[in-house]
């Protein structure tokens, strides 16, 4: 198979869309998430959607291939929630391994499905490393500027788990994402590196950033710039941002990441801003318009979706891409 | 597209900063250090964190670019100390906006450092001290950790001290972290020690040199690195000589520059402009740096001796007086002194044509100047304010001669008009914002309080000006803004409109004003020290790309205001009443006043309050921020906030001396019982007959589990509880009075003493009220005979009950202030009134009422829902439309 870092040279690759939305598609209840695994357990554990990787692992095969057959390159594994910071609030923080093991698993099967199908067009799987439901650089307690609900060791222990357990279960590259705080981001990518070292294998890392609002900073408050800087010490595939922000507000930040870095950029934006009910609403139509700006500009190496995007999104998004030449950058 | 960026030292805080060949000198600020500032190791030793992050926001606002933290002290836990510090910093956006440069000589330390910061910063420093091993673990780590390095010139045999082992060492730290760790060149430092010279041994002669050297050999040699060094080191020998010091960091920069160094800790207040060295200083300065002469070291001794008076020392120094007239005026407008000004203005007079070109020669001049510093923050209000009334009593003095000759129309940069709207009665800040404007040559005309808006209309046509600018304080002033902002519509006006005041806010005017006055447009303005900024952009030639920019703002604000209030769902009021506070009523909980009923005060000694006065809000008011009294010791405002102190404590002193205000209060203690969210007070203990109800509101926010949805009347008993309770009403003041010295000093342009005479009369009253409360608790009602507590724990509100004020974050309803005076007859007892829109007059008054239950607290109310608005509306027995215009200010 033609690694990626050459595939990325000569065209966009299309990651695939939110993972959150198709599962809510399913209209699943309480059991769906316990089926086979948790029975028993004494907390209630719907909405904890890593789990179905687990207790209903034919969802996410079915999700995973409806985003290849929309023409997906490189599909995201169901484990945004998979560290044991994440799932403490369910009191799991046990599973971790089974849900990154099993999720790239069955990512990596659907991918390798559809790669043989058409050896031309190869599928990657991209290990999706959250940022986990707790910040290293803001304290939760307004009072008490200087506390901190986490370390950073903390963080380094919980992501090489998670890392160490994707890569077991054979995913191609590990996608660092939301990344809100960027400490949490350095903790992750510390934590790679010391697995990268210790298996002696290395693998494409992709970094994805969140900017919260029009201010264009990260919730921790750095500039796009300050954030590319502050995670350009390893060797990134991408760099990028994803949630929180539609493509055409989009813009502005990527063509900072355009303009600054030395790695690939990647976006994948969310399906416009969440209307009044909390459900996003731009159609596929009206996101493949405004992403055609970025294309036009040459901003992009990698185009996907984030929330509220759905695989006709994907394809809509797949289409436009087609007919434009991906941004140029030297791979180091 | 794409640059190749690779060799450029980028680094980042909340923001990048990107070192190219084409940089100027990086600036590492240097004060956050425990073992370079004694200031800052007594507050990290006293874990005083506010006044150290303050010595850093002030390095940054100084154009420190990195900040150097060190905590390197034998006394203190120097890993816990970082730890804490860097994550302080981390919530403060103005410090946190550039990279930190963790400085230790413990690898512990630097490591727990590195685990806080979100940016890629520096460590400063590691070296081949204790061998390669150990240098090649910490540099991957460094690079691990995504940190820049500074690397010391020192290896196994100890420090390099010339030019040779500077070089060796350097290239050899070099070789191991390029080749072997992988250390990207560009982050790479060298600091090759700078090292004392004219010490008076003679191997030192060549300190400075070697360095130069090592510098440039570094930068010719090591592709990519940088260097970097602490400056103030090579004067050691002349510690206690500041001037020489200085010349001497001047020189010694100036030559390293040269050479290569591009980033250092230097101190900005330890350096002279090379420039301005004195000729011959300099040239011994360099003889020895540069070890130009055998007795260079001697010769610059010599010279020392007789430079040596170091120019910090003030004395009362007239010597000012010997400069021309126009760098005396403004040198009189700069310090504030009143005392030449007549006759230098009349000096100026006569060599004018004309007197009003005094004004906008050499008096403009001098505000300008005036103006400029308070931009860049080397100027404080308060200061700002004395140089405006040097300002006022030239122009005073111009003005017969000017009215003399009839043609003297002067030119300002614009006319601005301020008011305080209807109803309202506060004025300090308004004031604040006139002597700002004018300071920057607008002309203001200040209508002064309770203004209606048709007046304001007419004034502003009559008069054509350029901008408006509305004042209030209290919460239905709110109110009055929007109705001005219509009526401004209605009647086609398109004058700019700036709001402002203590409960405005820029949410307020994006969602309930701005959008009422289509024709012009209306701006929200956060604190005094903004308005120039904002008038000039209002009234600049740029105008309207400000007025689209802020369109769209405030289009944002309103869009985002409306997202947030679906998203926040309110609680029913049944719901909300089902939550209310848990309390346990026993009897022995209320406790019965000892002296029931109505007392009243007249002239109460003032003397006595002075010990009961909260001094933050002091400063608050003159926009020096900070806890008092550490404020005074502020490395910033300190200075300035001690001169005001004093003029405070001046006054003060006059005030009760003189007796300028009288202090007059009524207080009343009633038997009472709550009935749903409303509080019945009763005539007397047989409770039959109602006194007085007044109407609660309850918080109808989501809380989380545990948390109550307060109101005050949760802290009376129920009625059907059959439990004894009380409640009390209080009204103080500490205006009357005041008035004649207010109109004495403004007659006199004096705005400086106005001010502080009303913010002290403020301050007054709450200490009055905070007295009263005492002598309350402890006699009248008598639940706390023992207590015995200090000022501060006064301020801190450790006693038990609370004396919440109707119009406040607790009860924000203006209108229970009519039930209250009513109950206590306050109007008549006190001479206290009440104005429309139920502020208090004079203004500096308080009213509220007592709780003494243990439980009692004080709570912010928070947003309520119209259901809550009706229902207080039906239980009031008003129209829904009526009350809703008081309580727009807290509906969702």
């Amino acid at each position: 198979m033609q690694p990626i870092q050459e595939i990325l040279k000569n065209r966009i690759l299309i990651l695939d869309g939110a993972m959150g939305t198709m599962i809510q598609r399913h209209k699943l209840e309480e059991d769906d998430f316990r089926k086979g695994w948790f029975e028993n357990h004494p907390k209630s554990l719907k909405g904890n959607n890593d789990l179905l990787s687990l207790t209903r692992p034919e969802i996410i095969q079915d999700i995973h291939r409806k985003y290849f057959e929309a023409g997906a390159d490189i599909a995201e594994t169901n484990t945004f929630s998979g560290t044991w910071i994440a799932q403490a609030d369910y009191g799991l923080e046990k599973f971790v391994y089974d849900i990154n093991y099993q999720s790239a698993k069955i990512a990596k099967e659907v991918a390798d499905e559809f790669t043989r199908l058409n050896p031309n067009k190869p599928r990657f799987v991209a290990g999706s490393i959250g940022p986990t439901n707790r910040t290293a650089s803001i304290s939760p307690d307004v009072n008490d500027p200087g506390f901190r609900g986490i370390s950073f060791d903390e963080l380094v222990g919980a992501y090489k788990d998670q890392v160490n357990a994707l890569m077991d279960g054979g995913v191609d590259i590990l996608l660092v994402e939301t990344v809100f705080d960027t400490l949490n981001a350095k903790a992750a990518l510390f934590a790679i590196d010391v697995v990268f070292e210790d298996r002696n294998v290395k693998l494409p890392i992709m970094v994805s950033g969140t900017i919260t609002d029009q201010s264009g900073r990260t919730l921790t408050g750095q500039t796009t710039e300050a954030f590319l800087i502050s995670v350009a010490h390893m060797p990134l595939l991408t760099i990028g941002l994803n949630c929180a922000l539609g493509a055409s507000m989009m813009r502005p930040y990527l063509q900072v990441l355009d303009q600054k870095s030395s790695f690939g950029v990647s976006a994948h934006p969310n399906a416009g801003l969440p209307n009044e009910f909390g459900k996003y609403d731009e159609t596929p139509e009206l996101m493949a318009e405004q992403i055609k700006d970025f294309l036009e500009e040459g901003l992009v190496n990698i185009i996907g979706g984030c929330c509220g995007t759905t695989p006709e999104h994907i394809q809509a998004i797949a289409e436009m891409a087609k007919n434009y030449a991906p941004r140029k950058f030297n791979l180091g | 597209m794409s640059i190749n960026t690779k060799a450029t030292l980028k680094l980042s805080g909340l923001e990048p900063l990107i070192v190219t060949p084409q940089s100027n000198f990086v600036n590492i600020g240097e004060r956050t250090n425990v073992t370079g500032s004694r200031a800052f190791l007594r507050m990290i030793k006293e874990g005083d964190f506010d006044a150290a992050l303050a010595v850093a926001r002030d390095q940054v606002e100084g154009g420190a670019q990195i900040i150097d933290i060190n905590m390197d002290e034998g006394m203190i836990d120097g890993k816990e100390a970082m730890v804490k510090f860097l994550n302080l910093i981390a919530s403060e956006p103005d410090i946190a906006r550039v990279p930190i440069m963790i400085d230790s000589s413990k690898w512990e330390i630097i490591e727990a450092g590195l685990k806080c910061v979100q940016g890629k910063g520096v460590v400063n420093s590691i070296s081949l001290k204790e061998g390669e091993e150990n240098f090649i673990h910490q540099a991957k780590k460094i690079k691990r950790y995504g940190a820049a390095v500074i690397i010391m010139a020192f290896d196994e045999n100890g420090q390099a001290d010339s030019f040779e082992r500077r070089i060796q060492i350097c290239k050899r730290s070099y070789d191991i972290l390029v080749n072997t760790v992988g250390f990207p060149q560009e982050d790479i430092i060298f600091d090759p020690n700078i090292f004392p010279v004219a010490t008076g041994m003679e191997e030192h002669n060549n300190n400075a040199l070697d360095f130069f050297q090592a510098t440039k050999w570094i930068r010719d040699n090591l592709p990519g690195a940088h260097v970097s060094g602490g400056v103030s080191n090579v004067s050691f020998s002349f510690r206690g000589n500041d001037k020489v010091r200085e010349a001497m960091h001047a020189a010694f920069l100036y030559h390293a520059i040269k050479h290569g160094m591009d980033m250092g800790i230097v101190n900005p207040t330890m350096l002279e402009v090379y420039s301005d060295i004195d000729k011959e200083l300099l040239e011994h300065v360099e003889d020895v740096l540069l070890n130009r002469r055998e007795d260079a070291t001697e010769r610059l001794l010599e010279l020392a001796e007789t430079v040596k008076g170091d120019g910090k020392k003030r004395e009362v120094d007239l010597s000012w007086r010997n400069v021309p007239v126009n760098e005396r005026l403004a040198h009189s407008l700069v310090k504030g002194i009143v005392e030449f000004i007549d006759e230098d203005t009349e000096e100026c007079r006569r060599q004018f044509d004309k007197p009003i070109e005094v004004i906008e020669g050499p008096l403009m001049a001098g505000m300008n100047i005036v103006g400029d510093l308070f931009g860049s923050g080397k100027m404080f209000l308060p200061q700002v304010v004395k140089s405006a009334r040097v300002m006022k009593k030239a122009v005073a003095y111009l003005l017969p001669f000017i009215e003399a000759e009839k043609n003297g129309v002067r030119s300002s940069s614009g006319k601005v008009l301020m008011a305080t709207v209807k109803g309202d009665v506060h004025d300090i800040g308004k004031n604040i914002v006139g002597v700002v404007l004018g300071c920057n040559n607008y002309e203001v005309i200040d209508m002064g309080v309770m203004v209606p808006f048709e007046n304001i209309i007419q004034t502003a046509l009559k008069e054509k000006v350029d901008v408006i600018g509305l004042s209030g304080l209290i919460t239905p002033s709110l109110d009055e803004m929007v109705t001005m902002a219509k009526e401004m519509e209605r009647a086609n006006l398109s004058i700019p409109l700036m709001i402002g005041g203590a409960t405005t806010s820029k949410v307020h005017t994006a969602v309930k004003i701005e959008q009422n006055y289509t024709k012009g447009q209306t701006i929200h303005v956060s604190d005094a020290s903004r308005a120039v900024t904002v008038v000039e952009s209002l009234l600049g030639h740029k105008k309207d790309q400000f007025i689209l920019d802020l369109k769209s703002e405030y289009a944002r604000v309103r869009e985002h205001h409306e997202k947030h209030r679906g998203a926040k769902q309110l609680l029913s009021l049944e719901s909300a009443r089902k939550n209310k506070a848990k309390i346990e009523w026993k009897q022995k909980d209320c406790f019965a006043p000892v002296k029931m009923g109505i007392t009243r005060f007249e002239s109460f000694p003032l003397d006595t309050l002075v010990d009961y006065i909260d001094w933050t809000p002091f400063f608050q008011t003159w926009e020096l921020h900070g806890r008092f009294p550490a404020i005074l010791e502020d490395e910033v405002v300190g200075e300035e906030a001690s001169t005001l102190f004093l003029d405070a404590k001046k006054m003060l002193a006059k005030m009760i001396e003189e007796k300028w205000v009288e202090a007059r209060a009524i207080i009343g203690l009633f038997p009472a019982n709550s009935v749903g969210d409303d509080i019945e007070i009763y005539t007397d203990e047989t409770r039959s007959t109602i006194l007085n109800i007044q109407h609660t509101l309850r918080q109808q926010t989501k809380k989380t589990a545990g948390q109550p949805n307060n109101s005050l009347s949760d802290f009376i008993a129920p009625k059907e509880s059959g439990i004894k309770d009380y409640i009390g009403g209080f009204v103080v003041t500490t205006g009357l009075g005041m008035d004649d010295y207010i109109t004495r000093f403004e007659n006199d342009h004096d705005d400086y003493n106005s001010i502080l005479l009303k913010a002290l009369a403020d301050r007054l009253a709450e200490a009055f009220a905070e007295k009263l409360h005492e002598i309350v608790r402890k006699e009248f009602w008598g639940y706390a005979a023992d207590e015995d507590l200090d000022n501060l724990q006064l301020i801190k509100e450790t006693y038990r009950g609370i004396r919440p004020a109707p119009g406040y974050p607790a009860c924000p309803d203006h209108t229970e202030k009519v039930g209250l005076f009513n109950m206590l007859n306050a109007s008549e007892m006190t001479g206290v009134s009440l104005t429309e829109s139920l502020a208090m007059l004079p203004a500096s008054s308080v009213s509220g009422w007592y709780f003494a239950h243990p439980q009692a607290k004080y709570f912010g109310l928070g947003k309520i829902s119209e259901e809550q608005v009706a229902d207080i509306a039906f239980r009031k027995g008003i129209s829904y439309e009526k009350m809703e215009r008081w309580l727009s200010s807290v509906m969702h």
